[in-house]
Parts: C-alpha cells; sequence; structure tokens
C-alpha cells in the first residue's frame, strides 16, 4: 500500500450567486484594487488516502468527491493528485 | 374507545438547537415528543419525524452535509421510503436536502445577513403530511431565523418542483402576495419549503415549532404540527 496525497478544489456552480464572493469582491475596491470583478470563493480540501496503486486512491477520491465533498446541486468539483509534503 | 396519542420522534444531532423547542411544540398539540439521538440506528418505533433548527456539525462543510451521513439517517431513509411522515425544519430541511429526499440545496441568504424575525407564508398544497389541515392560499406567520436559507435548485429540479406541485410553502405578504419585496434570503421563486413526489416527507426554513404557543408569539405553527400529529395516527391507523 502507498499513501497519495490529492486535492479537491469544490466551487458554486457559475450561475449561482455566490455571496462570499460578492462579499470579498466589494472589500477589494476601498483598499485601492478597483480592476478586479469576477470573484468566486471555494474551498479546498486535501486527503492523503491509503491504496494499492493510483488509480484506486482517484476513484475513490472522486467517488467521496461525488458523495461528500461536493453537493452536486450547487458546486462543481475538480480533484489533483499532488506530491505528499 | 382510547384514542392512541401520537410519537412522534425528534432528532438531537451535535449543534441541533432547536430539538426541545419541536419536542414541546408536539407535546403542546396533543402529541408525545420522542427524543432521538443521531448516532443510534433505532428510530424507537416512532409514528413521524423531526429534524430540528440548529447548527449540526457546526455547520462545517456545508449545512446539514455532515448530519446527513448520521447512522440514524439511514433508518429515516427506511422510514421515509415507507411512506412515515418526515418534517426537516430549517437545519433539518438543509439535512433533508444533503440526503436527497427532498429536492435542491440552501445557500447563504443573497443578502448575506443572518435574519431572524416573523414571515408570512402562503401554502401552495394540502397535499402533505404538515398540511392537511391548510388550504392552497391559505398565509400562516411563522418565524424564520437563518443566515443560509436561499433555496435553489438545477433548472431540471425546478422544473420539476414547480411542473409536479412539490412547492408547500411561499414566502408571502400576509394577503398571500408572493414578490421580491416578501421574499427575505432570495430563494428560487420565494419558495420557503418543499416535499417530495409522495407529500410525506417535507423541508420548510421558517419555524413553526417556535409558532404554537400564542404567549410567546404567531401561531403559524399549530396547522403544520397538528397536521403532521394526523399523519401519525392516520398511517399506524389508531
Amino acid at each position: 500500500m502507498s499513501t497519495f496525497r490529492f486535492e479537491v478544489l469544490v466551487s458554486l456552480k457559475p450561475g449561482l450567486l455566490d455571496p462570499q464572493g460578492k462579499a470579498v469582491e466589494s472589500a477589494l475596491p476601498p483598499m485601492g484594487w478597483t480592476n478586479v470583478s469576477g470573484v468566486r470563493v471555494g474551498k479546498h480540501i486535501r486527503l492523503d488516502v491509503e491504496a494499492p496503486d493510483e488509480a484506486t486512491a482517484l476513484a475513490q477520491v472522486q467517488e467521496m468527491a461525488t458523495r461528500l465533498l461536493s453537493n452536486p446541486v450547487i458546486e462543481d468539483f475538480e480533484v489533483s493528485e499532488v506530491a505528499p509534503a | 374507545m382510547t384514542v392512541r396519542t401520537p410519537r412522534v420522534g425528534v432528532i438531537t444531532f451535535p449543534g441541533s438547537l432547536d430539538d426541545r423547542d419541536a419536542l414541546r411544540a408536539v407535546a403542546t398539540m396533543g402529541g408525545e415528543g420522542v427524543p432521538l439521538w443521531h448516532d443510534s440506528r433505532d428510530l424507537l418505533g416512532v409514528d413521524a419525524v423531526v429534524l430540528p433548527g440548529g447548527f449540526s456539525y457546526g455547520d462545517y462543510l456545508r449545512c446539514g452535509a455532515i448530519a446527513a451521513r448520521a447512522p440514524l439517517m439511514e433508518e429515516l431513509r427506511a422510514f421515509a421510503e415507507r411512506g412515515g411522515p418526515v418534517l426537516g425544519i430549517c437545519n433539518g430541511f438543509q439535512i433533508l436536502c444533503e440526503t436527497g429526499l427532498l429536492p435542491g440545496a440552501l445557500i447563504r441568504n443573497a443578502s448575506l445577513r443572518f435574519i431572524c424575525r416573523d414571515v408570512w407564508l402562503r401554502v401552495e398544497t394540502s397535499q402533505t403530511a404538515v398540511t392537511r389541515d391548510l388550504a392552497p392560499g391559505e398565509t400562516i406567520e411563522i418565524p424564520i431565523k437563518h443566515g443560509e436559507g436561499q433555496w435553489v435548485a438545477t433548472p431540471e429540479q425546478l422544473a420539476r418542483v414547480e411542473g409536479e406541485g412539490l412547492v408547500v410553502f411561499r414566502y408571502s405578504s400576509h394577503d398571500g402576495v408572493v414578490d421580491d419585496a416578501h421574499n427575505p434570503n432570495g430563494a428560487t421563486h420565494g419558495i420557503a419549503g418543499v416535499r417530495n413526489e409522495a407529500g410525506n416527507v417535507v423541508g420548510l426554513m421558517p419555524h413553526p415549532e417556535h409558532a404554537v404557543d400564542p404567549d410567546v408569539g404567531p401561531t403559524g405553527g399549530q396547522p403544520i404540527f397538528a397536521s403532521l400529529l394526523e399523519s401519525a395516527l392516520a398511517r399506524t391507523g389508531a
């Protein structure tokens, strides 16, 4: 068995209002950044998964992302493998 | 001949806040409240179940997401599929959406603010376990208190919810006008509560359990709990 490290990026679906992104975006201009738009706030989830091989670990993370880490009604996700620290 | 008292379970999760109020509302309306614990696998033979409001698991990840995977929720799903009456209130509604027992999801209020006040709801259907004592078009007053109560859905879900009459309550004026001015949280089509196809599972953001005692506020929750108790009795044939 080996340990594989993954990152899951969860973001609100494009059509949905992102109130957190809106709040961040409105806080930037008073600080001098008047050139920013399209701010979206998402989640970054890191996991270390023990599995016989990378493909097995990846498949498990995909399922975790579908069944718990994201809500398919409102969110999209991306899974990527990263080098362990 | 004695009429059996319906037993209504109220599930407590870590971070539930309104479980005691829900138990009290059940008792006030003539039922027996039965405390249930999220980490058990036993619904203790209750006739109906309430998922109360609060901040289960600190609302970590998403509101209701962790609670939706609690051990007792597998039993609840089976109970719901057998036709058992289930009412999810606020966080309980969020949990039911996270389990997929109800369509849609709840996201942060469009105003970004936590809202705590009384609102009016227009009843859209009496074909549910919690609105049998109400008529479509009737309005009831109930408090809301939530930061993440904006109901949203995929375009496919929304079409199904509206097309199949799965909307149970909409935010409205006192006389039943549904518009932006009476929509507290930006919910799609002013939707405050929805049901499943069979009508035995209902979730809503407002708090009927806080609206049964005329000494402390509006009483719009009374017909909801009365309906729930009738549904519980009808199911057991008592």
